[in-house]
C-alpha cells in the first residue's frame, strides 16, 4: 500500500471554492514531489487559490507566469537548474485553457525540446477562473457561459496531441483516486525528460453540482468510462486498475451526466456523441495496451 | 574615401566579397566598412553590397552613390541593373569574364573568376566561389595589398585553395 | 584583440564573454546572425551555456524569465515582429525585476513586410520598464552589450536592458572591433529574490489595488536610480577600456547654434552633415541619444533643434521630437525620416538643417507635407 506523506505543502488558508478538486489534486502532487521543487503556474484557478499578496497558502516556491508561457518558462527554469547542477524539480501546474488552448504552442515546444520537467494539466473542462467559458477541453453538450445551449464540438484530444511528442512518460489521473494520482506523480518525477499528467478536476460551481460531491463525480467519470485512467511509459500503455474494472462493467453514462447542471437538458445527439467518443478512446487504449495498433 | 560597389547575384558571394575586401583593407591599417544592401532577395536575384575604405573612421551608412570602383561578379546583372550608375568619371570597373570589355570613359578590367574557381574545384552547392579569387584581382589593382588579402582570406576560410585562387586571379589579371 | 565584425557578431562576441547560463532565442531577420553565432559558440564548446531553441519569441522571453528567477544570467535577441510577439513577456520581465539583457535589431513593423531599419518596434516597448539604449557602431554595440549586463544586474537597478542596433545598416555592416578582457568588470550575478526552495515564496501572486502601485513605484525608483548606475558604469568602462559614450553622444555641440538630434546610425551620419554645414559657416552639432530609458535631459537652451525621428506615433508625432518638446522646452523642427530603411544621407540631413522650420513636422520624401 502506498504511503502518502503527512507533510502538507498547501496550508489551510487557500481561497479555493468549497469542494475544489484542483486544490485536492495539487495537495497530492506536492506531497509526491516534496519540498525541493518549483511550481510554475500560468493564469488559472490556482493563480487565485494560492492567496493574495503578501500572503500565500503554498509552502513551496510558486512562480506565477502569463497564460501562454508556462511550459516555456519551465524550460528556462529547468535549463538554469541544470546549468547550476541543482536537482530542483520543475512542475507546471496549469488548467485546461492554459494547456489545450492558449498554452499549447509552448507546451509543444517544451516537449519537442525534451525539457526535463513535469507538466500537469488539471482539467475542469472550461475557463473556470473567469467564470466558466468554454475551452477546447469542454465536452460536447456541456453548457458554459459562452455555450449557453451546450457545446456543439467535442473535447479536444489533448492526450493524443501530447502522445504525438513521444514523451517518456504520460498518464491520466483524478483526485478521486489519490493513491493512483500520487504514484503517477512519483513515477513521473523519477524519469528524466518531459512528463505529462492529465488530471480530471470536477468543478462544483462550474459543472453545477453540490460541493461535497467532487470525489463522487470523479469516481462517476471513471466508472462510466468518461475518464479513463492509464499510463503511457516509453509509448507502452497500461490501463490503471479503476478503469480496468470500469471497462468490464461500466455504469451508464447518464449516472455521470444527471447530477451535473451543465448537462441539464442535453439532447440525445450530444449524449450519443459523448458515448461514441468515450468508447472510441477506450477501444484505442485497449488496442494500444495489447500492442495491436 | 575610396568607395566600392559590388554587383552580383544572390548566392554568388558578393556580400562576403565586400566583407573580405573590408577585412583586407583593415589589415592594411585602413578604416573600412562593408555594408550589404539586403533586399528580400533570394538565390539568383541581383544583389548590391558596398565597401568604404578611408584613413579616418567612417561615419557614413547611406548607400554609395558615386563609387570609385564597381565590381561585377556576374555580367548578366548588367541586363537588368545599370552597374555604371554614378561611377566617377575615369572610375574603374572590374568584371568577371573573358576578354576585354571596353567601357567609354572608364577603365575596365576583366578576369575569369568563374574559370579560376572551377579549375580549383572551389564550388559550393553547385556555384563557383567568386569572392576569394576576386580579392586577388583587387590586390592587382592596388586597392589592397597581397599580404592583407591572404590574411583576410585565411581568417575567414580554412580551405587553402581560397588563397591559391586569389593568387591565380592576381597572376591572370592584366593591368 | 583587434578584429573586424558585423554589429550582430559584435553583440554575440560580448555575450560570449559575459557567459550567460541560459540563452533562449528564436530566429528573425535581421537578428538571426546573433542566434546562429550563440548556437555556434555553444556547439563548439566555447560557451558553456544552455541554449534553448524556443518555438517563438513569446517563449524566448518566458524561458529567460524562468531561468533568470533562479538567479541565472540570461540573454536573448530579437527584432520587430519578434519583439512585438513577446510584448506580454517583455512587460513581465521588467515587472518581475529580472536583469535580462536582450539585443533588439531595429526593424520596421508590417504590413507590408519590411526588414529594414526603424525604431518603432522598440519604441512600442518603451513604457514596459526596460532600460533602452541605441548604438551606432559595431564597437559601440559590443561595448554597450557588456555594459548592459553590469547595469541590469546592479542591485539598485534589477531591470532588464534592451540594446538596440539598426537592422542591416549596423547589424550586417562590418567594421573594426576591439574586444577587451572583461576580467571583473561584470561581477557575478546575485539576484536577491532568486527562487529558493528552502525559503519558499510566491512570485507574482494576485496583488490587489492596495499593493500593486507600490511595485510600480519601486520600478520607477529603480529606473531613476539607474541613471547614476549608467553614469558610473560608463565611467568605469572608460577608465578600464578607454572608450566613453554617455547618455547622449555629443559632436561639436560646444558652440553650436543648431543641434541635430538623432539616434542609432543616423546619429553618426549626422556628424558628417555637421562637418559639411560648418564648412558652409553654419555652427552645427549633433546630439545622438543613446539611452532612451531612462530618458536623458538635453541642454538645448538657446539653440535651434532639428530632430530626426526614425519612428512615429500616429496622431501624436515623432516620439523624440515630442519628448524633447516636453522635457527640454525645445521647439524642434521635427523630421520623420528613415522609416522602413528609407535612405537618408548626410546631404539630406544637412538640407534638413538648412531648411528648418521650428515647431513644424516634415515627412522626408512625402510631397504633401503641411
Amino acid at each position: 500500500m502506498t504511503e502518502i506523506p503527512t507533510e502538507e505543502y498547501i496550508l489551510k488558508c487557500t481561497s479555493a471554492c468549497a469542494g475544489c478538486s484542483d486544490t485536492l489534486t495539487l495537495r497530492y502532487v506536492l506531497k509526491a514531489a516534496g519540498p525541493d521543487m518549483v511550481l510554475v503556474v500560468p493564469a488559472c484557478c490556482t493563480s487565485v487559490i494560492q492567496g493574495a499578496y503578501p500572503n500565500t497558502a503554498m509552502n513551496v516556491p510558486v512562480y506565477n507566469v502569463a497564460f501562454a508561457a508556462a511550459a516555456a518558462c519551465a524550460s528556462g527554469m529547468s535549463a538554469a537548474f541544470q546549468a547550476a547542477g541543482r536537482k530542483t524539480r520543475v512542475i507546471v501546474y496549469a488548467g485546461d485553457g492554459g494547456t489545450v488552448d492558449i498554452g499549447i504552442q509552448s507546451l509543444s515546444g517544451a516537449f519537442e525540446r525534451g525539457t526535463d520537467f513535469l507538466y500537469i494539466c488539471y482539467d475542469n473542462e472550461a475557463y473556470g477562473n473567469t467564470g466558466m467559458q468554454r475551452s477546447g477541453s469542454t465536452p460536447a453538450g456541456a453548457r458554459t457561459t459562452t455555450t449557453p445551449a451546450g457545446k456543439v464540438q467535442t473535447k479536444k484530444d489533448l492526450d493524443g496531441i501530447v502522445a504525438a511528442h513521444n514523451p517518456p512518460y504520460m498518464a491520466t489521473a483524478c483526485a478521486a483516486y489519490p493513491r493512483d494520482l500520487f504514484k503517477k506523480v512519483e513515477k513521473a518525477l523519477s524519469i528524466r525528460g518531459p512528463k505529462f499528467i492529465h488530471v480530471l478536476a470536477p468543478c462544483p460551481p462550474g459543472w453545477r453540482f453540490s460541493s461535497e460531491k467532487s470525489v463522487e463525480m470523479g469516481k462517476l467519470a471513471v466508472k462510466t468510462g468518461m475518464w479513463i485512467l492509464y499510463e503511457r511509459e516509453q509509448g507502452k500503455v497500461t490501463i490503471s486498475g479503476p478503469s480496468k474494472a470500469a471497462m468490464i462493467k461500466p455504469l451508464p453514462l447518464e449516472e455521470y451526466l444527471a447530477p451535473q447542471g451543465r448537462f441539464k437538458g442535453i439532447d440525445a445527439a450530444s449524449v450519443a456523441l459523448l458515448k461514441a467518443q468515450a468508447e472510441k478512446t477506450a477501444k484505442r487504449l485497449l488496442r494500444e495496451e495489447e500492442g495491436t495498433c | 574615401m575610396f568607395e566600392v560597389r559590388i554587383h552580383s547575384r544572390g548566392g554568388q558571394g558578393g556580400v562576403t566579397a565586400a566583407r573580405l575586401l573590408a577585412l583586407a583593407a583593415f589589415r592594411d591599417g585602413k578604416y573600412a566598412t562593408a555594408c550589404p544592401f539586403y533586399g528580400a532577395e533570394r538565390r539568383g536575384a541581383p544583389v548590391v553590397s558596398y565597401v568604404r575604405i578611408d584613413d579616418h573612421p567612417i561615419r557614413v551608412y547611406s548607400q554609395i552613390r558615386k563609387p570609385d570602383l564597381v565590381i561585377v561578379l556576374d555580367q548578366s546583372v548588367m541586363d537588368v541593373v545599370d552597374v555604371l550608375h554614378g561611377l566617377k568619371p575615369g572610375g574603374v570597373v572590374l568584371l568577371n569574364g573573358i576578354g576585354p570589355y571596353p567601357l567609354q570613359g572608364f577603365s575596365s578590367y576583366t578576369v575569369d573568376l568563374t574559370g579560376i574557381a572551377l579549375r580549383a574545384d572551389l564550388v559550393i552547392a553547385g556555384s563557383p566561389i567568386l569572392n576569394t579569387p576576386v580579392l586577388g584581382a583587387l590586390a592587382k589593382l592596388g586597392i589592397v595589398s597581397v599580404d592583407s588579402v591572404k590574411k583576410a582570406i585565411a581568417e575567414m576560410f580554412s580551405d587553402p585553395r581560397n588563397v591559391q585562387a586569389a593568387e591565380t586571379a592576381y597572376r591572370e589579371l592584366v593591368v | 584583440m583587434l578584429t573586424i565584425a558585423t554589429g550582430n557578431k559584435a553583440v554575440a562576441a560580448a555575450v560570449r564573454q559575459v557567459r550567460p547560463s541560459v540563452i533562449a532565442a528564436y530566429p528573425i531577420t535581421p537578428q538571426t546572425e546573433i542566434v546562429e553565432q550563440m548556437a555556434e559558440y555553444v556547439t563548439r564548446g566555447e560557451l558553456d551555456s544552455q541554449f534553448i531553441p524556443v518555438e517563438s519569441e513569446h517563449s524566448a522571453m518566458a524561458a529567460c524569465i524562468g531561468a533568470s528567477i533562479t538567479g541565472a544570467r540570461t540573454f536573448t535577441a530579437t527584432s520587430s515582429h519578434g519583439l512585438l510577439y513577446m510584448h506580454e513577456m517583455v512587460n513581465w520581465a521588467a515587472g518581475a525585476r529580472l536583469p535580462i539583457v536582450m539585443a533588439n535589431v531595429n526593424r520596421a513593423v508590417g504590413p507590408g513586410w519590411n526588414v529594414w531599419a526603424e525604431h518603432t518596434d522598440a519604441f512600442q516597448e518603451r513604457d514596459t520598464g526596460w532600460l533602452q539604449v541605441y548604438v551606432s557602431t559595431v564597437q559601440e554595440a559590443y561595448d554597450t552589450t557588456l555594459m548592459a549586463f553590469r547595469i541590469a544586474e546592479n542591485e539598485s537597478v534589477l531591470l532588464p536592458v534592451m540594446v538596440n542596433l539598426d537592422g542591416f545598416l549596423l547589424s550586417h555592416s562590418m567594421q573594426s572591433l576591439e574586444t577587451v578582457e572583461i576580467s571583473d568588470f561584470i561581477p557575478p550575478l546575485r539576484l536577491p529574490h532568486a527562487i529558493d526552495p528552502e525559503n519558499p515564496a510566491g512570485y507574482g501572486t494576485l496583488t490587489g489595488p492596495d499593493a500593486y502601485f507600490k511595485f510600480r513605484w519601486d520600478m520607477e525608483r529603480s529606473m531613476r536610480d539607474s541613471a547614476g548606475v549608467i553614469r558610473e558604469t560608463e565611467d568605469e568602462f572608460a577608465r578600464r577600456f578607454h572608450r566613453k559614450y554617455g547618455f547622449v553622444d555629443e559632436y561639436r555641440c560646444e558652440d553650436a547654434d543648431v543641434v541635430v538630434v538623432a539616434m542609432g546610425t543616423l546619429g553618426k551620419e549626422a556628424e558628417v552633415a555637421a562637418d559639411l554645414l560648418r564648412a558652409e559657416g553654419v555652427k552645427a552639432g549633433v546630439m545622438r541619444i543613446r539611452w532612451l530609458r531612462p530618458f536623458p535631459r538635453l541642454d538645448l537652451a538657446g539653440r535651434d533643434v532639428v530632430v530626426i525621428d526614425r519612428d512615429y506615433s500616429f496622431g501624436f508625432g515623432g516620439v523624440i521630437a515630442k519628448s524633447l518638446a516636453a522635457t527640454a522646452r525645445a521647439e524642434p523642427f521635427s523630421v520623420i525620416a528613415g522609416l522602413g530603411g528609407q535612405e537618408v544621407t548626410y546631404d539630406d540631413i544637412a538640407e534638413f538643417v538648412r531648411t528648418r522650420s521650428p515647431g513644424t513636422e516634415y515627412w522626408f520624401g512625402v510631397n504633401d507635407n503641411v
